[in-house]
């Protein structure tokens, strides 16, 4: 049978605002059946986003959204879950929100190893604003304002966020579509903070300036740099070189801010030492 | 008769296509194609109902519906 994507899709929403070939839709659908498989109630899950292409996310989510400030999606969603830890809060954005303009809130989040979960669409690049690069656009790679190439190195985001503090880190693509709603759903049964990076295509403003014929040519690209972790033990050093890592990277349990928070207060009251 | 493969429905929701040629191209059998900017079904009895299309379209414009 047909997926019962309009469960979770806020009625009359529809179609999305995205360009044509666009993998933001692919990581919607990627969170519409992690969501699902969770049985999570819309009434219990908060989706919270910042500005940008895959910020636009949440308004297509039939839950309790919050659209905030540009990069600010952490620090909304840290008062979210403080205020109601009851709540699954679920961040979204992109890769400029994140780690740029929200690189601050973000490595934040990490470190104090909050019960949340936060889906980075990385599509190495500002689509939103026209192609501007951002931290994650590769070396030499052309943006609307690297026009003779990208001279910085870019964010390693599931390194960034491990190093950062997170306790659960995956990495996924737009072409792994089946992957994605694993990768997500683990994330959010991960008690502690929890960093998905999805690998995304943006044909209009990455694509046609890097000399990517099609969005098939994009997705294809997804598929070969992508090596599955059990499948890179095997390998040599020569023959990961260019390679990017997917499925769970990293996975560790330590004390959760909103338990720990908890502790303060009953301290503050003259109770647990 | 009962040896006959019981064929799929599919449900292309042209208002939501934009004609990114994702579900034409990963179709293993070639079932759909594009007629102008939107998606359409060339040839229904090829389809093995792999549901990749429905899978990948990132604009929730195809639907499969399987036994």
């Amino acid at each position: 049978m047909a997926y019962d994507y309009d469960k979770y899709i806020r009625p009359g929403k529809l179609p999305h605002i995205w360009c044509p070939g666009c993998g933001h839709g692919i990581v919607l659908k990627g969170l519409i059946r992690a969501m699902d498989s969770l049985n999570l109630k819309k009434e219990e899950t908060a989706i919270v986003s910042g500005i940008g292409c895959a910020s636009r996310l949440p308004g297509y989510m039939d839950c309790c959204t919050l659209h905030t400030a540009h990069g600010r999606a952490a620090a909304f969603a840290t008062g979210v879950k403080l205020a109601r830890p009851e709540m699954n809060v679920i961040l979204v954005g992109g890769d400029g929100d994140g780690t740029a303009i929200g690189g601050n809130h973000f490595i934040h989040a990490c470190r104090r190893n909050i019960d949340m979960t936060y889906v980075i669409m990385n599509n190495y690049i500002y689509g939103m604003t026209g192609g501007q690069f951002s931290p994650t656009t590769p070396h030499l790679m052309k943006a609307s304002t690297t026009p003779y190439g990208n001279p910085d190195p870019s964010f390693d985001i599931a390194k960034l966020a491990i190093g950062a503090g997170a306790t659960f880190v995956a990495r996924g693509t737009a072409f792994h579509a089946n992957q994605i709603d694993k990768l997500i759903a683990e994330g959010i049964q991960h008690k502690g903070m929890s960093v998905i990076e999805i690998l995304d295509d943006c044909p209009t403003t990455y694509g046609r300036r890097n000399k990517y014929k099609s969005v098939i040519e994009m997705m294809n690209r997804l598929k070969e740099v992508a090596v599955p972790v059990k499948a890179a033990e095997k390998m040599t050093a020569e023959q990961l070189q260019g390679k990017i890592l997917t499925g769970v990277l990293y996975k560790a349990d330590l004390p959760e801010y909103c338990a720990e928070y908890q502790k303060v207060i009953e301290r503050s009251q003259g109770g647990a030492k | 008769m009962s040896e006959e493969k019981k064929l799929p429905r599919i449900e292309i929701i042209e208002k939501y296509c934009k004609g990114c040629h994702i579900c034409v191209e990963f179709c293993p059998t070639k079932v759909l194609e594009m007629k102008g900017f939107v998606v359409s079904v060339k040839d229904l009895s090829k389809c093995i109902k792999c549901m990749q299309c429905e899978l990948r379209c990132p604009d929730f414009a195809i639907k499969v519906y399987a036994e």
